[in-house]
């Protein structure tokens, strides 16, 4: 399969890049491993007049921790992510979502900027970044602003970033003391998108949850983040019934269909499954951490 | 549009003019008539087209030729060196890593940057490495044993040399 025509520039800054993302408007697509966006135009989903490839733009590969964020560049890749000893201990949920993202070699080059702009409800960073209550850094030529990832994930494909703006940096707020977090994936086979996956922090003081954060692959219209089973869990003991009843709330917040991965009601449960196994792995590293 | 690519491919430098929507894959086998590097599933699943970029496993049916302009290439031509077999080729035909062989080259180049992380990789660490490659002969024991056999003769202390009185 071959793209349909398109023009390819690869600008060597970001005010350049910026510039021709303003001029081209929905015309253009930014590329940075250009792992969904390339399958999306073979199969002639995708066909913009423009291609700005980012791999030439100064900047973009920070992966810092810094002003009390971990920042994350818009070009970092997945394999990166994986094996960057900083993140190992402090943001395992993150590197286990890089882990079952595609397969080895396209997290090569795949990126975690590509992977929330691309905004698939399949994708794993979307729920994990909902978990991990993460920010967006949008620019465009007018300047910067900072959008929540829970306003930055519009629908399926979309999010709320304008025709002139690019995703520049992913901000993932420090985990507190006794602060841990999982991702859970329950696939068909390495490189499928996920039948549901899971992502979860918990912030513990003693045995009693302060904070919570949650988020639902694959089953819905974007990721989800099941606000009643967070609010339910706050101020709780993270005893195996609340652990329960919170999974069972995560499980009526999830909208799966039917299709090849299973039955909806199937998924519901999956869901419920996975959120009780991500809230002990998370709580477990809480109390370690 | 034309983009003007340069590589080193396999060594030696490489340019062409081509579209902006040519493949990588197409640019290796149609441009400069390489045609070990297969075409699979053409949909980023089965790593028939894993090429090495600057060392690294690509899918090269999932990149544009564009985006490797200044990249080092390395196909499966680029294995042997002066008639003698890479021990990653050696592994697969001793070991008999290959039935129909369609996978074999991109099997072998994930394997030749495994080792060069991992010199003396486990069989799990082995199987995590290729889980982006498909057998569809199901190889995959003799696939992991062929990694681990060039793996251990790469690592092997040069033999000593003999001496001559």
């Amino acid at each position: 399969m071959i793209p349909p025509p398109f023009t390819y520039v690869a600008p060597q800054s970001l005010p350049e890049a910026l510039s021709l993302l303003q001029q081209h408007g929905s015309d253009a697509k930014l590329m940075a491993g250009g792992q969904s966006l390339i399958p999306l135009m073979k199969f002639r989903l995708a066909s913009p007049k423009y291609v700005i490839d980012l791999r030439k733009v100064p900047g973009l590969d920070t992966l810092e921790e810094r002003d009390g964020h971990l920042v994350i560049g818009a070009m970092v890749r997945e394999a990166a992510i994986e094996h960057s000893p900083l993140l190992q201990q402090r943001y395992t949920g993150l590197v286990e979502a890089s882990e079952v993202v595609a397969d080895p070699i396209v997290r090569n080059f795949a990126t975690l900027g590509g992977n929330l702009a691309h905004a698939d409800p399949a994708n794993d960073h979307p729920a994990m970044m909902l978990a991990l209550r993460a920010q967006i850094v949008a620019a465009s030529l007018k300047g910067q602003r900072h959008i929540s990832i829970d306003d930055f994930l519009v629908d399926t494909f979309e999010t709320s970033l304008a025709p002139d703006e690019a995703l520049v940096e992913i901000r993932i707020p420090h985990p507190p003391q006794h602060t841990g977090s999982a991702y859970i994936k329950l696939e068909r086979k390495v490189g499928d998108y996920a039948i549901a996956a899971v992502g979860a922090q918990v912030t513990l003081h003693g045995q009693t949850c302060t904070h919570v954060g949650l988020g639902l692959t694959n089953v819905g219209p974007k990721a989800i983040r099941p606000t009643e089973a967070e609010q339910f869990l706050v101020g709780k003991q993270l005893d195996e019934q609340t652990i329960r009843e919170a999974a069972r709330l995560a499980g009526e917040a999830a909208e799966p269909t039917s299709d090849l991965r299973g039955p909806a009601e199937y998924k519901r449960g999956v869901v419920r499954t996975l959120t009780a196994r991500a809230l002990r792995l998370a709580a477990e590293r809480a109390q370690k951490g | 549009m034309t983009q003007h690519v340069q590589v080193t491919l396999n060594g030696k430098p490489f340019q062409a003019d081509v579209e902006d929507r040519l493949l990588l894959v197409h640019f290796i086998r149609e441009v400069a008539n390489l045609t070990g590097t297969h075409i699979g599933c053409d949909t980023t699943s089965c790593g028939a087209c894993t090429v090495l970029v600057n060392g690294v496993p690509a899918k090269s049916c999932t990149l544009l030729a564009a985006q490797v302009d200044g990249a080092e290439i390395q196909t499966v031509e680029g294995l042997e060196q002066d008639g003698k077999l890479h021990p990653i080729q050696e592994g697969f035909y001793e070991e008999h890593g290959l039935q129909c062989g369609f996978c074999t080259p991109g099997m072998m180049l994930v394997g030749k940057a495994l080792l060069e992380q991992n010199p003396n990789p486990t069989e799990a660490e082995v199987r995590h490495a290729i889980s982006g490659n498909l057998c569809r002969c199901t190889g995959y024991v003799n696939i992991v044993k062929a990694i681990q056999y060039a793996g251990k003769k790469m690592s092997a202390p040069a033999p000593e040399p003999v001496e001559v009185k």
